[in-house]
């Protein structure tokens, strides 16, 4: 009776878990920096989701009469060659930004995470086979293959998701199939064994989840570098055509009004993208202290 | 009574580097239904690979190179890898070592019961919670309702051990293999997980193969013992046989070697050490340690039997 009301108290304290959100919270609002990251993103989400309802203006309409206006109080953040409004421009490119980025890094996960499991799982022929495919991949530079691909298939918003989650397929398949190699020796793994599960199930149903922590980090991180390779890809023509707005293509616009003066075409959409590349790499670290095994139940 | 498990010539090596182990040496035993059978042995002596070559498990670099499993009348290794599987959890199932690492850590234990139940029995989700429940209330955890939506690192060791026990019970298996499903618990609960153990066999009618190498445990729970060393088997019998007229030189120093506090003997520990399963030495792997040493044991050690439900492998040793 005594040690069952022990072992009861002994859980219980356990039993209020912290919540994997409550812990984020927690650190992410210890640390100054990672609490501005996090609202960086969340502004940019926002304002990708809510466009067209905050800002005022037509993102693409030319306003002739307000050409190359300097920021002021009519236009925040001033107006480009075309008269459109900068600050409007630069939620919008936010909305093709993220979406672009978050589309190839839902691909290029689900593939490496299947790739990887399997791989890591497997071993073998199947894994040699995989994981060779995986390096002639890496071979390239990756921008330069994001380069070659979005050159090979023509711009489109399709073609420039592809282009980034076929370099980004490595970053999760080598991540993933370490985890594996590491999580198919648990006894967890035997146990799925013993009672007679498909190979199939206990890689993608028992396995898999528990390869997630690090690759929830490492697909933040990813995040914002997907996001520089759409601006750089856009910035030298190959991404995101005008009069779509996007920041690296707008930046582009922008550089040849540098030395006429007209700063602010340049300047903000390249502050976006540097900012939010930021927020991610810093959110990104937050949750590795989150995630991170060695810091689980502390 | 037809006996419902029996293994024979089980001989297993492992492909190493450095050269071929030969882990398991054509061992033997059986399980008679519902009989609660302890396999004992030192560290090394191949227990655990014996359990995993019963359910087929072994992987690369372990080979099987000859045995024959008879489970139920079936010939477990001419049976398909599909076929396999579904004997596999609902027919034979585990217990392993460690409660706490055997468990999911990502998913609820009340789940990783669910899964198996559907798994196996075809149960609709809706039941399989319930069985869950009610089989982890049987297990005799307290609270089950609640228990069942937490995880692994939420329960304690021993917790975790009836939860095991209660997840490789609910397919109502014909066989349960438990691998030293005490270790690593503080006594009075490995206590209670024993008791478990036997409640639950009885009540389910579930035979266990019960792998410890400690004696105490065997004693408290097994009907019969097999013994081990250095993967050859050399000595079956009541588990009142063993205790009272070892045969084996092996066995006998190894309830020798079992500290006594309720005699004036002392503890004797086994001379040598176990030999080296790269270069085992030939028939019998006991004999450089073996005080009643013959020139025969470096032969094939035939089998005898020396009365009744009792066998062991050993030429010098006389029927009683």
């Amino acid at each position: 009776m005594a040690l069952s009301t022990l072992e009861y108290a002994s859980t219980n304290a356990a039993s209020v878990p912290r919540s994997a959100a409550a812990l984020l919270w927690r650190r992410l609002s210890r640390n100054a920096g990672s609490l501005v990251a996090f609202g960086v993103i969340a502004a940019v989400a926002l304002g990708a989701v809510a466009a067209p309802v905050i800002m005022p203006y037509d993102p693409d309409a030319p306003d002739a009469e307000h050409a190359l206006e300097a920021p002021g109080r009519r236009h925040w953040l001033g107006t480009d060659l075309y008269g459109r409004d900068q600050l409007t421009r630069m939620v919008y490119a936010g909305r093709i930004d993220l979406l672009v980025a978050l589309e190839a890094t839902a691909i290029a996960l689900s593939l490496g995470a299947v790739l990887g499991a399997v791989s890591g799982y497997r071993g073998g022929w199947i894994d040699q086979l995989l994981m060779r495919g995986i390096d002639t991949i890496q071979a390239f530079p990756s921008f330069i293959l994001a380069m070659g691909i979005a050159a090979a298939l023509g711009n489109s918003v399709t073609n420039i998701v592809v282009a980034i989650a076929i370099t980004h397929v490595p970053i999760y398949g080598r991540l993933i199939r370490g985890e594996m190699l590491r999580i198919r020796e648990m006894e967890y793994a035997e146990a799925a064994r013993t009672v007679g599960n498909r190979q199939r199930r206990i890689i993608f149903r028992h396995l898999l989840p528990n390869c997630f922590p690090p690759v929830i980090v490492q697909a933040t991180l990813a995040m914002g570098f997907a996001i520089l390779t759409v601006a750089a890809l856009s910035y030298i023509g190959l991404g995101i055509r005008p009069p779509t707005s996007e920041w690296g293509a707008m930046t582009a616009e922008g550089a040849g009004y540098i030395v006429s003066g007209e700063w602010w075409i340049f300047v903000f959409p390249g502050v976006a993208i540097m900012a939010t590349v930021l927020s991610f790499n810093l959110v990104g670290d937050a949750l590795r202290d989150v995630l991170d095994p060695r810091m689980k139940g502390v | 009574m037809t006996d419902l498990l029996t293994l024979e010539d089980l001989t297993v090596h492992f492909d190493t580097d450095e050269g071929v182990v030969q882990a398991v040496d054509g061992a033997a035993l059986t399980i008679a239904p519902g009989a609660v059978v302890g396999l004992v042995g030192e560290s090394g002596s191949g227990k655990s690979v014996t359990a995993l070559a019963i359910l087929r498990l072994l992987r690369p670099p372990a080979r099987v190179v000859s045995g024959r499993i008879r489970f139920d009348g079936r010939d477990l290794f001419a049976l398909s890898e599909e076929e396999m599987r579904s004997v596999r959890g609902s027919h034979i199932s585990m217990v392993f070592q460690s409660p706490r690492t055997s468990l999911n850590p990502v998913l609820p234990v009340g789940r990783q019961i669910e899964r198996l139940l559907v798994l196996h029995g075809g149960a609709a989700p809706g039941q399989a919670r319930e069985r869950a429940v009610a089989m982890l209330r049987e297990a005799g955890i307290a609270e089950p309702d609640r228990r069942a939506g937490q995880y692994a690192h939420q329960l304690s060791g021993g917790m975790c051990q009836r939860v095991m026990i209660a997840m490789a019970l609910a397919t109502n298996p014909r066989l349960l293999i438990a691998d030293e499903p005490t270790t690593g618990l503080d006594v009075s609960i490995a206590a209670q997980i024993l008791e478990l153990l036997r409640d639950l066999g009885r009540r389910t009618g579930a035979a266990i193969l019960l792998i410890t190498h400690d004696l105490g445990v065997v004693a408290r729970l097994c009907d019969r013992v097999v013994v081990m060393h250095a993967g050859q088997t050399v000595e079956w019998a009541t588990v009142r046989r063993l205790f009272h007229a070892p045969a084996h030189p092996y066995t006998r120093a190894l309830i020798r070697s079992i500290p006594r506090v309720d005699r004036e003997v002392a503890m004797e520990p086994i001379p040598g050490s176990v030999p080296s399963p790269l270069a085992p030495p030939r028939g019998c792997r006991f004999a450089p340690r073996c005080p009643l040493v013959r020139t025969e044991c470096a032969a094939h050690v035939p089998v005898r039997t020396i009365g009744e439900e009792h066998a062991v492998a050993c030429v010098a040793v006389e029927a009683s």
